[in-house]
């Protein structure tokens, strides 16, 4: 595994879009944060020729759920793995503007720490093949944790809702969890180096719906202690977990409101015509 | 496994009964005002309508947050769109509250026609409709909902009798027209009132039960 990536497994495929006129009016401000953990402003992003993100901004809210919605293809992948610099795994990427985390350019920082404070789950489940205490334990090690190993396992996995679920299996493989568990898992193990904000990319996309409400219950378990930034292609499920949600389309951010707002009274014609599923 | 939304049907039922308890004190402070030529008691029933007004507003934006933002299904579903129902007749309750302390304030500028003997019943058969529809709302009991659908002919008949009495004084002496026509008021607002515990109750029996008992006979309402 690549050092840079102690948290993370595979990033999958990166979403593609196809470029279109960027309007300048792509740029949205924060929905009443009152305090922001990440700030991307005027950002583009191109895969090879292809600009997948034209002059996106927006702010992410300390201790607040930010979900991104939108139909496949749109750019709500691309711009979660720009948070984190994970487009860096693939070749021919280029990024143009600036993402701050509490106010410093993530680009100025070293990249494992980046990738620390700022935690990813995917959409499929990917633990290591490993016991399921050692998948919590692994990232505590390289990132020399001081202390009770025991102790800072117990804890991310109860904060992960998991930890009764497993208590008395912690060396059987992780593979032997179900779906639900596993991907509680890679959050516990995301959870572990203590995170300032984390990423969720169709987190329950592979889930059913009684696992999708764990992982939904868990978002609002963990909004005190962290902020969370979640792309769903459910908007129902942006719907219920989300304070604040934004909208996107062909790369381009088109409306970025409370969430509240969003589901009631969109300002945009576009979002209202996809959250109505008239198109998409 | 407790769902996030359920704190907020929780404190959206809170709401509503507190709405709930401000709508009754004002139809007991309405009648009373009558019953007592108490000019202070009917103001403070228009006091109070603002906040009753108020706290319609705020929650059937409440419910309408539920709606677009948690898929409710099923007796959850059934509970939002009952209390969006109760909601408007408890604001209506509301308004019938005020009417009956409008007329109070007129009726103390005339003699009382004559004792009050079945306008207190009336008023204490309404405000018992309206308790016990709200109580059966927290104890979801569909009995107590149903037997207060079956009181509502009761208010109906003192009503009539209501009419036909004040009928009568003001046909022998025209100069007590103008507080027997508001006494008559009054007691088409109790009427009203008692019609619109009917509904709370009705929606009770929706939300618990899942049958719709509105526009049933008498005989199918209390089955």
């Amino acid at each position: 595994m690549n050092a840079a990536f102690p948290l993370m497994g595979n990033s999958g495929a990166a979403a593609s879009s196809k470029s279109r006129a960027a309007a300048e009016g792509s740029t949205t401000a924060a929905p009443g944060a009152s305090t922001l953990r990440m700030k991307v402003t005027r950002i583009n992003f191109y895969y090879g020729k292809n600009h997948a993100l034209h002059n996106v901004s927006l702010d992410v809210a300390t201790n607040r759920v930010t979900a991104l919605i939108g139909p496949s293809g749109c750019g709500k992948s691309t711009l979660l793995r720009t948070l984190n610099r994970m487009y860096e795994t693939l070749r021919h990427t280029r990024l143009e503007g600036q993402i701050s985390l509490d106010g410093v350019d993530i680009l100025t920082l070293d990249v494992t720490s980046l990738r620390r404070q700022v935690g990813m789950v995917f959409q499929k489940p990917n633990p290591f093949p490993k016991s399921i205490y050692e998948n919590v334990a692994y990232g505590l090690r390289i990132n020399g944790h001081k202390g009770r190993l025991d102790d800072a396992v117990e804890k991310s996995l109860r904060r992960a809702a998991l930890w009764d679920e497993v208590k008395d299996k912690l060396q059987k493989s992780a593979y032997a969890l179900s779906g639900g568990q596993q991907q509680r898992l890679c959050i516990a193990r995301a959870l572990a180096v203590d995170p300032e904000v984390l990423l969720l990319d169709e987190p329950c996309s592979a889930l059913d719906p009684v696992n999708t409400a764990k992982i939904e219950e868990l978002l609002f378990e963990l909004k005190p202690s962290c902020t969370l930034v979640i792309v769903t292609h459910n908007m129902q499920q942006a719907a219920r977990v989300s304070d604040s949600t934004a909208f996107m389309l062909n790369g381009d951010l088109i409306e970025f409101s409370p969430t509240r707002q969003m589901f009631t009274t969109p300002s945009d014609p576009r979002t209202e015509a996809y959250i109505t599923g008239r198109f998409g | 496994m407790e769902r996030h939304f359920e704190r907020d049907l929780e404190e959206l039922k809170e709401r509503l009964l507190w709405m709930g308890s401000l709508a009754e004190r004002s139809v007991h402070q309405a009648v009373h005002s009558v019953l007592e030529a108490d000019e202070k008691l009917a103001l403070a029933v228009l006091t109070e309508e603002n906040v009753i007004n108020e706290l319609q507003i705020e929650i059937d934006d409440r419910v309408v947050q539920l709606l677009a933002l948690q898929q409710l299904m099923a007796a959850d579903l059934r509970f939002v769109l009952a209390i969006a129902r109760i909601n408007n007749d408890l604001e209506r309750i509301g308004d019938q509250a005020v009417n009956i302390a409008q007329s109070a304030q007129r009726i103390v500028r005339h003699p009382r026609v004559k004792p009050y003997v079945d306008l207190p019943r009336m008023g204490e058969l309404a405000e018992k409709m309206m308790r016990d529809s709200l109580d059966s709302l927290v104890r979801r009991d569909v009995e107590l909902a149903r037997s207060v659908l079956s009181r509502d002919d009761q208010v109906d008949q003192l009503r009539d009798q209501i009419f036909r009495e004040l009928l009568s004084y003001m046909m022998g002496d025209s100069s007590v027209v103008f507080p027997a026509f508001e006494l008559i008021l009054v007691a088409k607002n109790l009427e009203r009132i008692a019609d619109h515990a009917t509904n709370v109750a009705e929606d009770v029996i929706y939300m618990v039960a899942g049958s719709d008992v509105r526009h049933s006979t008498a005989d199918h309402r209390t089955a």
